[in-house]
C-alpha cells in the first residue's frame, strides 16, 4: 500500500503554494512515496525513551541592548522588489472576491 | 609563468605576492584567463566578476607596495558558491526563482574574505538550494567533472570543486548541509572542511537547513584548507548560532602534521561505512590510507556507531522539514521573481504560480516532504523520529571519541558517477551523501582529503576524517601528515 496518495500530494502541493501540473502530480506521487518508505525506517529505533535533539548546539536567546544601529536603507530593501511603489513593496490582492 | 601561477598552492602564491615577487592583478588575471579557456567545458562559474577581482588585486597590490602588512591569504584569488549573498554582485542560490538578484548585503563570510584581502573571482555552480549530491539540480545547467567531463563533479558545492580541480582557483568556498563540500571534494581530488557547526558565521548563507548548514573551506592542499579556515571563522553577532569560542588553530596543527609524526593519535575505523554498496576501488583506496596512516604512528582500531545506518532516513526529514520552511520566504513579494501578477490573480494564486515556476523538481520535493513530515498526524512518526534518532547518532559519536582522537572512512561510497545516471532515482541520489551525514546531524568537524585514485576507474577518492565538536584543529593535523605521506596523485588533463 502506498504510503502517500495522488490527492494527499496535491494538498501538500497546496500547503506549500506550489501550483504543480496534473504530469508533476504524477511524477511526484509515485517519488514521494518511495522517499517516504524509505525514511520510515527511522522508527525502527526512534523509541520513547530517547529525547528529540532540533539542534547540535544548545540554543539560548541571544540579547543586545536596544540601541538603533545602521542598516538597510528604504531603497535598498526595496532594490529586489518585484514591483514596489510609494517606497513600499506593492502586493497583487490579498482579499478575496467574497470579502 | 601563468601555468606555475595556476598550479601553486595559495599558501606559494600569497608569499609570492606578499614579497613582490609577482603582483596580485598578474595572479588574478592568470586565473580569469583560465577560467576563460576552461569553463566552456566545465561551466563551474555562473558569474565571473573579473572587474570585482582586479579591483581587489590592485588594492592588496598598493598595499603590499605601500609595507603595509597583509593578512595571510591577501591577493589570492578565490572562487565563491553562489550560495553566500555579495552586494551588488548576482547571487542565485543556483535556482530561477532569484535569477538577477543583486543582495543589498554581503554574507559575513564574504565580507571576511573582502577585508582580508582575498580575490573573489566570482559566483560558482550549485544544485538549487544546496539540494543535491551531483550539481545536476542547477537551474543553469550541470557542472563538468575535470576528470572526466562527463561526470558529475559532487554537489551541492561541485561548482566549487571543480573550479579547483580545474586550475581555475586555488581557494573555493563552500556550504556543506549533508555532505556539501565534503563529498564534491573526494569525486574531484580537492580538500573539502565542514568545520564545527556555528564555527563560522551563517549570516548571508541562503538557508537550506539552518540547523545543519555550515560553511567551509575548499583547497587543494590541507594547509591552504587550514589558511582559508582561520580567515572566514569566529563569532559573528548576527547568527544567533555562532559560537562565542576561539577559532581552532587550524594552521598550526597543519603545520605540525606536516612533520609527518602520528605517534599516539588514536583512529577509529568506522564499521558501518564499508562493505556492500562499496565500491571496491573506493575501499582499497581507504585501506591504503590506513595503512599509510599506521605507518605514520597512529594506533588504528575499529569502531561501531549503529545509530549511523539510520542517518541518511533521518537526514531526508530533517533537512526537508527545515527546508519546507525556509523556503517559504520565497513568496514573490519582496524579492526573486514574480510570475502571474495580471491584475487579475490574488497574492496566494501568484505566489503558488511563481514557486511553481521559479523551483525545480528536487527543491519542489523536499518542500513536500517536509511539509509532510511536519504535519499533524505524521509529525511524531517522521519528523520526531528523526529528531530522536539524531540524539543516538550524536551518543555514538560521544562514546566513539571517548576512546578516539579522529574518526575516519571513506567520504562516499563511490566515484564520481555518470551526469544523468541517477537524476531520476533520488534514493539512488541520496545515497552519495551516505557517510557524510552523521556529521551535520552532530554538528561536529569533518574533511574530505585525497586518498588517491581508484585502481578501477582512475578517477579520485576521499578519505573522511572526523573529529569532535571545537576539535578541527585535530582532523586538520591527521590530514597533513598523511597529504604528505600519501605524496602526488596527478591531476586531470584539461
Amino acid at each position: 500500500m502506498p504510503s502517500i496518495s495522488r490527492d494527499e500530494v496535491a494538498h501538500l502541493a497546496k500547503l506549500a503554494r506550489l501550483a504543480v501540473t496534473e504530469d508533476e502530480l504524477d511524477l511526484f506521487a509515485g517519488q514521494l512515496d518511495v522517499i517516504l518508505q524509505s525514511v520510515a525506517t527511522v522508527g525502527d529505533i526512534a523509541t520513547a525513551d530517547i529525547p528529540p535533539t532540533s539542534h547540535a548546539v544548545p540554543l539560548t536567546n541571544v540579547f543586545r541592548e536596544d540601541v538603533v544601529r545602521p542598516s538597510l536603507g528604504q531603497q535598498q530593501a526595496l532594490s529586489g522588489a518585484p514591483e514596489a511603489e510609494d517606497g513600499r513593496f506593492r502586493v497583487p490582492r490579498i482579499l478575496g472576491e467574497e470579502a | 609563468m601563468t601555468n606555475d601561477l595556476i598550479h601553486a598552492t595559495a599558501a606559494e602564491l600569497a608569499a609570492k605576492i606578499h614579497s613582490g615577487e609577482v603582483s596580485s592583478v598578474e595572479v588574478t588575471q592568470a586565473h580569469l584567463d583560465r577560467i576563460a579557456e576552461t569553463d566552456g567545458k566545465v561551466n563551474a562559474f555562473l558569474h565571473v566578476d573579473a572587474e570585482g577581482a582586479l579591483a581587489q588585486a590592485r588594492k592588496v597590490d598598493a598595499d603590499v607596495k605601500a609595507g603595509k602588512v597583509v593578512s595571510p591569504l591577501a591577493g589570492v584569488p578565490l572562487a565563491l558558491k553562489d550560495v553566500m549573498t555579495t552586494e551588488g554582485v548576482p547571487t542565485t542560490v543556483g535556482s530561477k526563482i532569484l535569477e538577477g538578484w543583486l543582495p543589498p548585503y554581503d554574507a559575513t563570510v564574504t565580507r571576511k574574505l573582502k577585508e582580508a584581502g582575498v580575490v573573489i573571482l566570482g559566483k560558482t555552480n550549485m544544485d538549487e538550494f544546496a539540494m543535491g549530491s551531483s550539481t545536476e539540480n542547477s537551474a543553469y545547467g550541470p557542472t563538468h567533472n575535470p576528470w572526466d567531463l562527463d561526470r558529475i563533479p559532487g554537489g551541492s558545492g561541485g561548482g566549487s570543486s571543480a573550479a579547483l580541480a580545474a586550475h581555475q582557483a586555488p581557494l573555493a568556498i563552500g556550504t556543506d548541509t549533508g555532505g556539501s563540500i565534503r563529498q564534491p571534494g573526494a569525486v574531484t581530488g580537492t580538500v573539502g572542511v565542514k568545520p564545527t557547526y556555528g564555527g563560522v558565521s551563517r549570516y548571508g548563507l541562503v538557508a537550506f537547513s539552518s540547523s545543519l548548514d555550515q560553511a567551509g573551506p575548499c583547497a587543494r592542499t590541507v594547509l591552504d584548507a587550514a589558511l582559508l579556515h582561520e580567515i572566514i571563522a569566529g563569532h559573528d553577532e548576527m547568527d544567533s548560532t555562532s559560537i562565542n569560542e576561539p577559532v581552532p588553530a587550524v594552521v598550526a596543527a597543519a603545520r605540525e602534521g606536516l612533520n609527518g609524526d602520528l605517534s599516539g593519535v588514536r583512529v577509529g575505523v568506522v564499521t558501518q561505512f564499508q562493505g556492500e554498496g562499496y565500491q571496491p576501488g573506493v575501499l582499497r583506496s581507504f585501506q591504503a590510507a590506513v595503512s599509510q596512516l599506521k605507518e605514520l604512528g597512529a594506533e588504528i582500531a575499529d569502531v561501531s556507531c549503529p545509530s549511523f545506518d539510520y542517518a541518511l532516513p533521518a537526514y531526508y526529514l530533517i533537512a526537508p522539514s527545515e527546508c519546507s520552511s525556509n523556503l517559504a520566504r520565497f513568496d514573490a513579494m519582496r524579492y526573486g521573481l514574480r510570475v502571474g501578477d495580471d491584475g487579475t490573480r490574488s497574492t496566494e494564486e501568484v505566489m503558488s504560480l511563481t514557486r511553481e515556476a521559479g523551483f525545480g523538481d528536487e527543491v519542489k520535493r523536499r518542500i513536500m516532504i517536509g511539509t509532510y513530515a511536519l504535519s499533524s498526524g505524521y509529525y511524531d512518526a517522521y519528523y520526531g523520529s528523526a529528531q530522536k534518532v539524531r540524539t543516538l547518532i550524536t551518543r555514538d559519536f560521544q562514546k566513539a571519541f571517548a576512546t578516539f582522537d579522529v574518526l575516519i572512512s571513506p567520504t562516499t561510497p563511490t566515484t564520481a558517477f555518470k551526469i544523468g545516471e541517477r537524476a531520476n532515482d533520488p534514493i539512488a541520489m541520496y545515497k552519495a551523501d551516505l557517510c557524510t551525514i552523521p556529521a551535520n546531524l552532530a554538528g561536529t568537524p569533518a574533511m574530505s582529503v585525497p586518498s588517491g585514485l581508484s585502481d578501477e576507474d582512475g578517477l579520485p577518492v576521499g578519505l573522511q576524517i572526523m573529529a569532535p565538536a571545537l576539535q578541527d584543529h585535530r582532523m586538520y593535523r591527521v590530514a597533513a601528515a598523511y597529504e604528505a605521506a600519501r605524496g602526488a596523485f596527478g591531476g586531470p588533463s584539461l
